[in-house]
């Protein structure tokens, strides 16, 4: 086993918002506030440690993927993590035994709001063969964004 | 563990080959010609076409695609060729943390949206 690179394992990002970190936390950690802004229809459920929670991903071209995580840790107001198979994209296939990656949302105080940064981890375990799918997802997501656009200006006229 | 894990390789890159890999990943053939040898390693033309349902002229046509993305290679021995993977494993890496990273970006986007509405 090689130790993961840095450059590949993981990634960091971050953004400030104009919320109170009050705000911010119902929205992540209420699963049909997280659903309406992340994209994905949760099947009623609440975020708790160690729930599993899944749902239709609702954004045009990935309505047939269903989303599955599996919550980790709560801090209330200031940490949510949760495990799941990044791009798991193709319906037929099982992606139970493989690793996962670990996402964790930060919240801070900023001047001029709340930072929220969010951490995923965990890339190297994931096999090559499933992150390269995930150029294939990217190319479809385009076609089925360009339909829906296609779809939207056609009823226009 | 996948076979390739132990193929490094480093090479330089830009936006022109990302779209490049993008095109040639984004065909569900050349995927499993892809998976395929980095599953079970070189292979002929003959051979990638008796593992999957396309024809030969298929295979090669695929083939052609990837090598110009700089995926694959094709090596002369004897009467045929044999078909490697070139060490991508650190280049598919990197494309892919770029489009976790954009994903990402715009999640966040949609979050402050939301919180700040």
């Amino acid at each position: 086993m090689t130790a993961p690179d840095a450059s590949t394992d993981r990634i960091e990002k971050s953004i400030v918002v104009r919320a109170p970190r009050g705000r911010v936390w119902r929205a992540l950690s209420d699963a049909a506030e997280f659903g309406a802004w992340f994209g994905v229809d949760f099947d009623p459920a609440s975020f708790a440690p160690g729930a599993t929670v899944r749902g239709r991903i609702t954004h045009p071209g990935y309505e047939h993927i269903t989303m599955e995580i599996v919550i980790e840790r709560m801090v209330e107001g200031r940490l949510l993590s949760y495990r799941w198979h990044p791009y798991a994209v193709d319906p037929a296939a099982d992606y139970s035994k493989e690793p996962t990656t670990l996402v964790t949302f930060e919240l801070h105080d900023a001047p001029e709001g709340t930072l929220v940064t969010v951490v995923e981890s965990g890339f190297d375990r994931i096999p090559l063969h499933r992150r390269a799918e995930a150029f294939r997802m990217n190319v479809q997501g385009w076609a089925g964004q360009m339909r829906n656009i296609e779809a939207h200006v056609a009823g226009r006229h | 563990m996948s076979p390739v894990a132990t193929d490094v390789g480093v090479r330089g890159g830009d936006v022109g080959a990302s779209a490049h890999l993008f095109a040639a990943l984004g065909d569900p053939t050349r995927l499993r010609l892809v998976v395929r040898l980095c599953r079970y390693g070189p292979a002929s033309i003959v051979r990638l076409a008796a593992d999957s349902s396309v024809t030969r002229q298929a295979v090669a046509k695929h083939l052609r695609v990837l090598a110009r993305a700089g995926l694959v290679r094709g090596r002369r021995r004897g009467r045929e060729s044999i078909w490697r993977l070139e060490p991508v494993r650190l280049e598919v890496a990197r494309r892919y943390l770029e489009l976790v990273s954009r994903r990402w970006d715009r999640t966040l986007e949609r979050l402050k949206a939301a919180v700040e509405r």
